[in-house]
């Protein structure tokens, strides 16, 4: 076993730092009724909790693709090691066969053959013909076998995904059965029947539908490249798979740069009014007022100037790529924290008016204790729907901002950057898509998943909307 | 009202002063003449002498804010910050790097880009707007469900997917309209159907949702219930009373957006070729030309606060109640 040399990105740090924190909160939030009860509305919703299954899925395959190092190399003595230039990640890790198994161009979903025609050696002569591929299907011996190894390999791994969420299940229904202190039967009916006190049949059903997808997947990925590959030769689905952190990196770090900000300015110009209050509306109209996408651009353009004339401070291709990265989500988090904020000014101007903030001042509370204690906690579901709308938005942003070039690191895994470059394929004859079809797939999923969930947090949590449905 | 138009465009010079502030900062201190010099030239080229020849072809070997070398009020004119950024309050925006006047530019690219953007806009609300009404009108019913889910399956779907989905079906797998171009007059129109068709089915998921929410609001609303009370039918408490005043948020924020329709869409000009706003500042963020850039933020703010006091005009105008003082 080789030795490695564990490298924590800028972003890496800050995402483990970000779950750190949710998971302080939610430890917070469990011991607060009157905050959990939102959640429990939350929980009880099949559309919420069956897209949050599915965020989950992409977080996991996101944090996993979070923990980089860097691997010894095979020729380096052991007691002076020396480390390959190549950062990876344990997702990296575990999907090696994905990576390493690259063929020479492009080549059809579950295909076993080149799609462009080749001078190849056949019974001593050379003919121009489709050349079987290094890896997909090569262990196929006849064409005609293909179909049926498809339909087996899919067959078995759904089997395997099925065998495993029965697994789950049963554990499942043990520990509600001790929970309740039901007996088995009566718990299966009203898991049946759809009346227990959260979703259980969608949520059941979702763990087996994604369990039986990714042993489908997982299956098949092992003799195939199930989403074919691209113009180099390499894998679409696991160029899919890893922009699944870009993505989620751009839609967690950048309202992390804007919460601070959103918060900070909202509150302090709705509580102190004057001077303090015109000032910030001055500087939000300012920069509200210049397009979004310009601004943006400008400052990527000028983050690139940087890395171009600083290149020793970055000694990976990695760590400059993920500067780049990180510095996209400041720059869109410091041109997007202004709606927020304005919405925040809004309403710690009507609170502030209120009978418990005005008692407090009379009181003699300080400033700073009346906007902790009064003021921000009946401001919280406000950022919370922020958070979880603006996620969705992010990560289609991050497409359009990748499309135009002042996106990701054009080497980056993204989404983006898949549209970018699979986008002339179109015009090819024959058509190349299945790049296109790959990265609509995912980001679809993930935005549609993030916009199901937002919406159950906004209907649990925005007071106003609490009489309609 | 003049009295408060007048005021209100007085309060506009400190934001747009702001504005250029902001990117002479971002252009000229943070990244410096040489640093777009060194990076138009290209690696192979940097030598001192090349920067500067850079910098004198472009106008840009002045001080920043201060010139001492000249004297009398030249100290201050004769400066980037006079040359290159206050002279945009006057819309001079000197030439972009490929030569040509930026102010021509504009004034002749306005055109293609409003014949997408003005159609997109007035369609798409229409069709927005009747489907949201749709929907409420079978509110708490199975359709109105799956009409919410229909618009956030539509608002899940990037913009881009939906060009080069309406290029790849329409265009070229079908041959029903051009792929790409524009041309003036009449002629024009078989260039301009599938960006606008585009637009519009691109915007109905998050357009449709938020109205359908506006209407949803005014329909809990006193007056309805006294609509209903007084024996009105279903449509005509919808049409006459809920689509009237549900239309003054919708209206008025629409406003907002009406200048900057000028501006063009980026991203649907480049796909399409139309030689509008859009098309040109994306050009000139991949050849990294800064002027171009600088202009274009200019005349985008100046556009949103002309649609900030528009907004605020028209509020007074659609609602009584609104005082303007």
């Amino acid at each position: 076993m080789n030795s490695i040399q564990p490298v924590i990105l800028w972003t890496d740090a800050l995402i483990f730092a970000l779950l750190l924190a949710v998971l302080v909160l939610v430890w917070l939030i469990r011991r607060q009724e009157h905050l959990l009860a939102p959640w429990r509305v939350v929980a009880q919703r099949p559309m919420a909790m069956g897209a949050a299954l599915v965020l989950g899925a992409f977080v996991v395959i996101g944090l996993l693709d979070s923990l980089h190092y860097r691997a010894q190399l095979t020729d380096s003595p052991a007691d002076a090691p020396q480390y390959s230039v190549e950062v990876l990640s344990v997702f990296d890790a575990l999907t090696s066969e994905l990576r390493s198994r690259q063929e020479k161009t492009y080549s059809a979903p579950l295909a076993m053959q080149l799609y462009a025609k080749e001078f190849v050696e056949r019974d001593g002569a050379t003919v121009r013909d489709y050349p079987r591929l290094q890896y997909g299907g090569a262990h196929l011996q006849r064409a005609d076998e293909r179909l049926s190894d498809i339909t087996r390999r899919t067959l078995v791994g759904a089997t395997q995904g099925g065998l495993a969420s029965l697994l789950l299940f049963g554990l499942l229904a043990g520990w509600q059965v001790r929970r309740t202190r039901l007996a088995v039967g009566a718990w299966l009916a009203a898991w049946r029947q759809g009346s227990l006190n959260w979703p259980g049949r969608t949520v059941v059903l979702m763990v087996a539908l994604l369990l039986m997808l990714g042993g489908a997947l997982a299956q098949l990925a092992s003799g195939y490249h199930v989403f074919g590959t691209d113009k180099v030769g390499q894998d679409v689905l696991y160029i899919s798979l890893k922009s699944i952190r870009t993505g989620l990196v751009i839609g967690t770090l950048t309202t992390l740069v804007t919460l601070p900000l959103a918060i900070g300015f909202g509150i302090t110009a709705g509580y102190f009014r004057g001077w303090v209050d015109d000032i910030i509306q001055y500087l939000y109209t300012v920069l509200n007022s210049i397009p979004g996408v310009l601004l943006i651009a400008a400052a990527v353009l000028i983050v690139q100037v940087y890395i171009e004339s600083n290149p020793d401070i970055f000694d990976t291709a990695a760590a400059r790529a993920d500067i780049r990265l990180l510095a996209l989500c400041l720059i869109m988090g410091v041109t997007s924290w202004t709606g927020l904020a304005r919405l925040l000014r809004g309403e710690s101007l009507k609170l502030r008016t209120l009978d418990y903030v005005e008692a407090a001042r009379a009181f003699g509370v300080s400033n700073v204790r009346i906007i902790s204690r009064h003021i921000f906690p009946n401001l919280f579901h406000l950022v919370l729907i922020a958070i979880v709308l603006d996620f969705s938005g992010l990560v289609l942003a991050e497409a359009v901002l990748s499309y135009i070039g002042v996106g990701v690191d054009p080497a980056m895994y993204s989404w983006g950057n898949m549209i970018n470059g699979a986008r002339l394929e179109l015009a090819r004859e024959p058509v190349v898509w299945w790049q296109l079809g790959a990265a609509f797939a995912f980001m679809f999923t993930l935005v549609l998943a993030a916009n199901l969930f937002a919406d159950g947090v906004r209907d649990a949590f925005d007071p106003r909307l609490g009489g309609r449905r | 009202m003049l009295a408060y138009i007048l005021r209100r465009l007085l309060y506009a010079i400190p934001i747009l002063i702001g504005v250029n502030l902001l990117t002479f900062t971002l252009f000229f201190v943070v990244n410096t003449p040489d640093d777009m010099a060194r990076l138009q030239l290209g690696a192979k080229h940097v030598t001192p002498e090349a920067i500067d020849r850079w910098k004198v072809e472009h106008g840009y070997d002045k001080p920043l804010m201060l010139n001492a070398a000249a004297t009398g009020s030249a100290q201050f004119t004769d400066t980037i910050f006079f040359k290159h950024s206050a002279a945009m309050f006057v819309f001079e925006f000197g030439k972009g790097d490929d030569g040509r006047n930026i102010g021509n530019e504009i004034r002749t690219r306005m055109g293609p880009s409003l014949a997408i953007a003005l159609p997109v806009f007035v369609i798409g609300l229409l069709v927005n707007v009747s489907f949201a009404l749709l929907m409420v009108f079978f509110r708490a019913t199975y359709l109105d469900l799956w009409g919410v889910v229909l618009c956030v399956v539509l608002m899940s779907i990037s913009g881009l997917f939906y060009i080069i989905a309406g290029q790849y079906f329409i265009a070229k797998l079908w041959n029903l309209l051009p792929i790409s171009g524009f041309a003036g007059g009449i002629d024009g129109i078989r260039f301009i159907l599938l960006p606008v068709l585009v637009g519009v089915v691109a915007g109905i998921g998050s357009g449709s949702r938020w109205y359908r929410t506006i209407f949803l609001e005014e329909i809990g609303k006193d007056y309805v219930r006294t609509a209903r009370a007084k024996g009105l039918s279903e449509g005509r408490v919808l049409f006459r009373h809920v689509l009237k005043n549900g239309m003054i948020p919708i209206l008025t924020g629409a406003v907002v957006v009406l200048p900057l329709l000028f501006m063009g869409s980026l991203i649907t000009e480049s796909f399409f070729g139309i030689p509008g706003l859009g098309s040109y500042t994306i050009d000139a963020i991949q050849a990294q030309d800064f002027a171009v850039v600088r202009a274009m933020v200019f005349l985008g703010s100046f556009l949103y606060i002309v649609g900030l006091i528009l907004t605020d005009i028209s509020y007074s105008w659609v609602d009584p109640r609104v005082r303007l003082q």
